[in-house]
């Protein structure tokens, strides 16, 4: 839930990178803080393992300027993705805003995907939200792959997989090239924001 | 309650119990946090410098944490937390199921006389809201 400061004027909003592991998710956050230096005005903080994965989270603010002068404060996290790992995946989806759930399109990655959206349904039931509900964009990442002959799997077999009942906007992406990196980061944020405005009228 | 949305007037009083209570008696630095890392007021002393959000979103990874593990061992919950350092310290307390105070001390104070004052301050604070 997002934190509302109608004394200094500032909104706070959670935004979640979640799915399998390897898929990409620090990635993200990594090229994120490296192209938006201006906006962000502490460090990235990653709590990970030696072996680079990640361990609770990483956590990168983001600050958006201000909308109806409010200043949005945006705070992106992502969860670890092992599998081992869910009960601090749903430590890190307290309160959440707005979820990007970053699948892998290797060909191999498939059940993967398809589980780890399952769990998100069951762990954010365990917080009285609903998947149904809340804001979520879809991004099929690793598509650089394709040229290199690595084998994935086409949007149209993404799409019918994780978002033909869900049907929220998804995004064919790169995180390590940056391609639509920033076209999710701002589709999650102006759905989000759109959501939480209600609060303030 | 609704923590979401707090009011000027209620974070105005909120500010003040809290400088009158522990940043007059040599608290570095005090911050009130919900569960999802989100600040709801930071004071200090004027000197210290701390990256407040960067600050909260750990902290309150550290105490989900402890509280999963409380629930693991059976316990209901372990209500307080201390981090004891060479120079300074870190003292959590929860003020309800959706709210963390957290104060940064140094040396002159002890331990027991912050926890007092933290005490008197939740209590405080929860009359606030349930006056609402
Ligand atoms: N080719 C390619 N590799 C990628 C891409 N995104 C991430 N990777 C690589 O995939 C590996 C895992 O990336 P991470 O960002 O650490 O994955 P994660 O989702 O954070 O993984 P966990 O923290 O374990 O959940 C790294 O070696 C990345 O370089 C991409 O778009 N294309
Ligand atoms: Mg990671």
């Amino acid at each position: 839930m997002s934190f509302i400061n109608l004394k200094e004027k500032v909104v706070q909003v959670k935004i979640v990178y979640y799915g399998p592991g390897r898929c990409g998710k620090t990635t993200n956050l990594e090229y994120i803080n490296k192209t938006y230096r201006k906006q962000i005005v502490s460090e990235m903080v990653s709590l990970k393992t030696h072996g680079d994965r990640t361990l609770f989270f990483d956590f990168l603010p983001f600050d958006m300027g201000k909308i109806k002068g409010y200043d949005i404060k945006i705070q992106l996290y992502t969860v670890p993705g092992q599998v081992k790992y869910n009960a601090t995946r749903k430590l890190v989806l307290r309160g959440v805003d707005g979820i990007v759930f970053v699948a892998d399109a290797m060909a191999k990655q498939r059940e993967k995907n398809i589980r780890s959206l399952n769990q998100l349904h069951e762990n954010l039931q365990s917080y009285k939200e609903s998947i149904f509900k809340i804001p979520l964009v879809m991004q099929y990442n690793k598509v650089d792959l394709k040229e290199h002959g690595i084998p994935i799997l086409t949007t149209d077999v993404l799409q019918k997989d994780l978002n033909s009942r869900l049907k929220v906007p998804h995004f064919e992406a790169s995180a390590i090239t940056g391609y639509n990196v920033a076209a999710t980061l701002k589709k999650i944020i102006s759905s989000t924001v759109i959501s939480i405005q209600k609060k303030l009228l | 309650m609704n923590y979401g949305i707090v009011s000027q007037e209620q974070l105005e009083q909120i500010d003040t119990i809290l400088s009158d209570k522990l940043i007059k008696l040599g608290v570095d630095c005090v911050i009130i946090i919900d569960m999802a890392g989100n600040i709801i007021t930071a004071k200090d002393n004027g000197e210290s410098k701390y990256d407040v959000y960067s600050f909260a979103a750990l902290a309150a990874g550290n105490f989900a944490t402890v509280d999963a593990m409380a629930k693991l061992v059976g316990e209901q919950e372990f209500s307080l937390l201390f981090h004891k350092g060479q120079d300074s310290n870190i003292h959590f307390s929860k003020i309800d199921d959706e709210l963390l105070l957290i104060s940064m001390f140094g040396k002159e104070i002890s331990l027991g006389f912050l926890r007092l004052n933290v005490v008197d301050v939740i209590e405080k604070i929860r009359q606030l809201w349930n006056k609402k």
